[in-house]
């Protein structure tokens, strides 16, 4: 019974870190929609801060990707 | 993680267990995995040095003014990490180049070998991109004290910021320094992982759908395009980082 109810709350738990991921999703999207709409207005100078960008991206990512970390090792460590 | 899987795949679930891609195996035979045994680990970056240097030793042999196709790829390949560098390291980064160029080139061919059928991607595992990572990041810290001394401290202490506020901001950008190698690593990791999963359980509910399986065929192919846009970003994204951690060993003060 123990072990059963520590199984549902490792799934359980699991599930919940997934919802972090959505976080990583807003500030995605939040940076490539800034970006596109900077470089709407000056298309002359967007490619010079391709890599901003990606940077940008990168560690707006990072931070959703603990999340998904978290969640397997609930799954497969825990 | 491998244990793992094998006894979650155990418990029946889907036919094809999306994580079931990731287990290390022994060449030959079914011992257990020491640190010198053979495994797909080893034969997938055995394969990608080999591509590697294919590329490159094959492209180079007969160097014309006009490239042939194959030489034309390298050059690519050369310029795009080249200028990379000098924009976010400056001239004296450049220095760096051999070994950003052989992370990038590493990491892209891994990734994209991983993607053809019944390969085995090994920068999925966290075990491999650790290791790059943290490579990355002795090769940062012991750069910035040796050409620094024990100024390369000072970015730890943002001088742009006011007296009161500095030393909680040191605090956490001495946390930040030792996290970089493992967001680095699972950044990487996480993101191939993720995808070669989302792959597999679309392929298991193909299995199991009979003449309706169509649908998650063709949803396939469109997440196949995705990664491997997914492959060649990460790559870049690695390296990319690489290359801004390096700025702040090389270049001048930034704070």
């Amino acid at each position: 019974m123990e072990g059963e109810l520590a199984l549902l709350g490792k799934y359980i738990g699991a599930g919940l870190a997934t919802i972090g991921l959505g976080g990583a999703g807003i500030g995605v999207g939040h940076i490539a929609g800034n970006f596109l709409a900077g470089a709407l207005r000056n298309p002359s100078a967007a490619p010079s801060q391709m890599a901003n960008l990606f940077v940008g991206i990168a560690f707006a990512e990072a931070l959703g990707i603990f999340s998904f970390l978290v969640a397997l090792l609930l799954m497969f460590a825990v | 993680m491998a244990t793992g899987t094998e006894e979650h795949a155990a418990e029946g679930g889907l036919a094809i267990h999306p994580m079931d891609q990731f287990i290390v195996k022994p060449l030959f035979g079914d011992g257990p995995v020491h640190w010198y045994t053979p495994t797909n680990v080893t034969l997938w970056m055995g394969i990608a040095v080999v591509v590697l240097l294919g590329i490159f030793v094959l492209a180079t042999r007969h160097r014309g003014i006009i490239p042939s196709r194959l030489q034309s790829v390298a050059e690519l390949f050369y310029g795009f990490i080249y200028n990379m560098v000098e924009d976010v390291t400056g001239h004296e980064g450049a220095k760096f180049f051999p070994y950003i160029m052989t992370l990038f080139m590493f990491i892209f061919l891994a990734n994209m070998l991983g993607l053809l059928p019944m390969s085995f991607t090994v920068t999925s595992h966290i075990a491999v991109t650790a290791v790059l990572a943290l490579m990355v990041f002795l090769t940062v810290t012991l750069v910035g004290f040796y050409r620094k001394g024990l100024g390369f401290l000072s970015m730890f202490w943002v001088s742009s910021a006011p007296l009161v506020l500095r030393p909680v901001l040191a605090v956490i950008e001495v946390i930040s320094y030792f996290v970089r190698p493992l967001s680095h690593s699972i950044r990487l990791g996480g993101n191939l992982m993720a995808g070669h999963a989302v792959i597999k359980v679309f392929a298991g509910f193909a299995g199991a759908m009979g003449i309706a399986s169509v649908v998650p065929i063709i949803a396939i192919a469109g997440i196949y395009g995705l990664e491997l846009l997914v492959a060649a970003v990460q790559a870049y994204v690695f390296t990319i980082l690489t290359c801004v951690y390096l700025r702040d060993a090389v270049g001048e003060a930034h704070h």
